[in-house]
């Protein structure tokens, strides 16, 4: 049986209430401030942000922040750590009776691909073995992108980065597969995993709503769409984020306790469409067609399909 | 001598149960182990009303306890030699957050060679991250020093975190007689913890470590830091004298032994100045008016104190249990700058080093100090740094190159 929305049938039921304010130093057109600012529609502002390194981290640049909630910068390898610093203390004051239950908090760690895919693993894989009780949101733009788009383990086959050049050698660009930082987690059976896309308003307004259920770890993955660091107009965030989630190569699903569904099954555009609007995989087109690059991202999003096809019935 | 036989580490760990804690983040490293074995066995039985949780890496341990002090918890944490070093970005971290806590250091010298026993080159490596510093001789130093630094560490003029230091191996597996505070008297030293400025909760939200352009706001944040590190020398003599009222035990920056009289000053810190002091009984025995002066509190650095203890003495030696490649005796250094403005300054410095990786200081070689002191002060003319090392030691090590190089090709 097909995924249902069951909170989020309609846009209008998306609250018109702000809890991240605009007015930031992030870059204009950001798809991972997008994502962000939708998730805090359901997460509220009864909230803690543990932030690690990354774009996000110029989110509160003093004397300013967009936040209504709480804020606390920590390191790039260490804020799932921060996260239970602060659960354990808001815990164990609440029990001692040093703080009521109304100044309760939930804690939300803010991490980029470049944090979250490599230097944070020990740190999130700790937290979520001791089942703490947070949120995860990883802003993934595939690329070191606060210090200038380097190669990052969240950067795809083909992308050309700053430190992953298209040259004679590799005219590919990146010549890595994108790590499945999912199932990394999936491995850890948290209760609650999922993708999300800011072209996908309700499929994101609900799965932040389904964690909601869950004591314990609720980890997200957010397409980041970067204009800056994927090359191309900062108004066409929304069509590049669209073309991620259509072509396939930007899969929309969850987990519950280790059990995947996808949320939305594309017709699977081909991936040059996606490939063609930015700047990073330019080199792939021109001078000449690298048809060979292209073929092999196809390939990869195709068979990734097929085995969606054959696990999940109905879907 | 009343009081109960216990290691330096189970006093360690005393001195969180009795402050109360409500927080013990954990990693395991030798020779710190046992005082977190301690503190879990105590979670769980409910003796301590605490939360005890082991983190993956002592950095993310750092982090934690960073977090929960900030989020208004009284925290406790232990870490030795390289988990020290992991955790050394989150030092400075916690320290920019003005939150207060106590991690104690059981000093073990660093990697490589990988070792276990002490030096300090790993507790001095956090000098400058903001921590207060208190480095203790004594197993129950060790337990009163922790409830000293909670106190010093939240009174809201300083607001930083402290390291409470002990050698490992010779104090940390030591048991010497501690007499257990009362707790009710720990009650009256140290009141609870209520944070005015920490504490995340919805009704005040707040933001905590934020970015910083320019270089005008971070320096103004880190100058507030040194000024709230020198607020802590008048807030430990208040301490210092509250403590010596309820327990009857006093603890000032620095300890001098045989002072009186002493032409020549050996400088010392930690375990091994009891071995110091031994060895100024001994010269004074023969006649050498030799004294020794401990540093206890590290940072803040207390500079009129030690200029005071060490003006016109004829020499001063420090021996340094740590060695900054390059440079020599760390602490030396400090001495040596703390003294320049002195009108009368002693005629010579001496920079010993010795005791790295816990090696011993020997009678013979502590009279080699006091002997060459004093030719430095006669002379008026300072030396160093010097390694103590025998000629013993240096025959053993090079049979040890012998057996590490294998027989000679041709032979």
């Amino acid at each position: 049986m097909a995924w249902q929305r069951e909170t989020f049938k309609k846009i209008k039921q998306i609250p018109r209430e702000e809890h991240v304010l605009p007015g930031t130093t992030l870059c204009a057109g950001c798809g991972g401030l997008e994502a962000l600012r939708l998730a805090a529609k359901v997460l509220g502002d009864d909230v803690l942000y543990v932030n690690a390194a990354g774009c996000f981290t110029m989110l509160a640049a003093y004397p300013f922040t967009p936040f209504k909630g709480s804020w606390l910068y920590t390191t790039m390898g260490s804020a799932p750590a921060g996260a239970q610093g602060v659960r354990d203390a808001l815990d164990v004051l609440i029990a001692k009776g040093r703080l009521s239950k109304e100044e309760d908090l939930k804690v939300v760690v803010l991490g980029g691909d470049g944090s979250t895919y490599d230097m944070a693993l020990s740190s999130t894989s700790g937290a979520v073995a001791r089942k703490l009780d947070f949120y995860y949101f990883c802003y993934d733009n595939e690329a070191y992108g606060n210090t200038g788009m380097q190669l990052s383990p969240a950067t795809p086959y083909g992308a050309r980065t700053v430190t992953s050049p298209c040259s004679l050698q590799h005219p590919a660009g990146a010549t890595q597969e994108k790590k499945d930082i999912f199932e990394l987690w999936r491995a850890h059976k948290p209760p609650y995993i999922a993708t999300v896309a800011p072209r996908y308003p309700l499929d994101l307004e609900e799965k932040f709503a389904r964690a909601a259920k869950f004591t314990g770890p609720k980890l997200f993955l957010a397409l980041s769409a970067c204009p800056t660091g994927w090359l191309y107009d900062p108004g066409e965030t929304p069509e590049v984020a669209k073309l991620a989630v259509e072509t396939g190569l930007w899969p929309l699903k969850e987990a519950i306790n280790g059990d995947v569904t996808h949320t939305y099954i594309p017709k699977r555009k081909p991936v040059e469409e996606y490939l063609k609007l930015q700047g990073r995989f330019r080199h792939l087109f021109e001078p000449t067609v690298q048809t060979d690059v292209i073929a092999h991202i196809q390939s990869r999003v195709t068979t990734y399909w097929e085995r969606v096809k054959q696990t999940e019935q109905g879907a | 001598m009343a009081g109960e036989m216990m290691t330096g580490n189970l006093a360690a760990a005393w001195g969180a149960r009795l402050a109360d804690v409500d927080y013990v983040p954990a990693f395991p490293i030798t020779p710190q182990t046992e005082i977190v074995e301690a503190l879990a066995k105590w979670c769980e039985s409910g003796v301590m009303a605490a939360r005890f949780v082991t983190l993956d890496s002592e950095h993310s341990m750092m982090t934690a306890a960073g977090a929960a002090a900030a989020t208004g918890a009284r925290v406790f944490t232990a870490t030795s030699s390289q988990g020290l070093l992991y955790a050394m970005e989150v030092l400075y971290s916690i320290s920019g957050w003005r939150t207060p806590l106590v991690l104690v250091n059981v000093s073990r010298a660093l990697a490589a060679p990988i070792t276990l026993e002490s030096d300090h080159n790993d507790v001095l490596a956090a000098r400058d991250s903001g921590f207060l510093q208190i480095h203790a001789e004594t197993c129950q130093e060790v337990l009163d020093s922790i409830l000293m630094a909670y106190r010093i560490a939240e009174d809201e003029r300083v607001m930083l975190p402290v390291i409470v230091n002990l050698d490992g191996f010779y104090l940390s597996f030591t048991r010497e007689p501690v007499i257990l505070p009362d707790p009710e008297q720990v009650k009256q030293f140290l009141p609870p913890f209520q944070p005015a400025h920490l504490g995340f909760k919805a009704s005040s939200p707040h933001a905590l470590g934020v970015a910083v352009l320019g270089g005008v706001t971070y320096s103004y944040f880190r100058h507030q830091m040194h000024l709230a590190s020198f607020n802590a020398l008048a807030v430990h003599q208040e301490a210092a004298a509250d403590f010596a009222r309820i327990f009857g035990r006093r603890y000032d920056f620095l300890e001098g032994y045989r002072l009186d009289g002493a032409e020549d000053v050996l400088v010392m810190t930690n375990a091994f100045a009891s071995k110091g002091k031994a060895a100024v009984d001994a010269a004074r025995a023969e006649g050498r008016r030799v004294g020794l002066l401990r540093l206890r509190v590290i940072r803040p650095w207390p500079a009129d104190a030690i200029c005071q203890a060490l003006r016109g003495r004829r020499a001063v030696a420090v021996l340094d249990q740590n060695l900054s490649p390059g440079q020599g005796g760390i602490l030396f250094q400090e001495i040596a700058a703390s003294l320049y403005h002195e009108p009368v300054r002693p005629r010579a410095l001496c920079s010993f080093i010795g005791g790295l990786g816990g090696k011993n200081i020997s009678e013979g070689e502590f009279r080699a100090i006091f002997e060459q002191t004093a030719e430095a002060g006669v002379r008026g003319k300072g030396m160093g740094p010097v390694l103590l090392y025998t000629k013993t030691e240096h025959r053993e090590m090079t049979e040890l190159q012998m057996l590490a190089a294998g027989p000679i090709a041709g032979s």
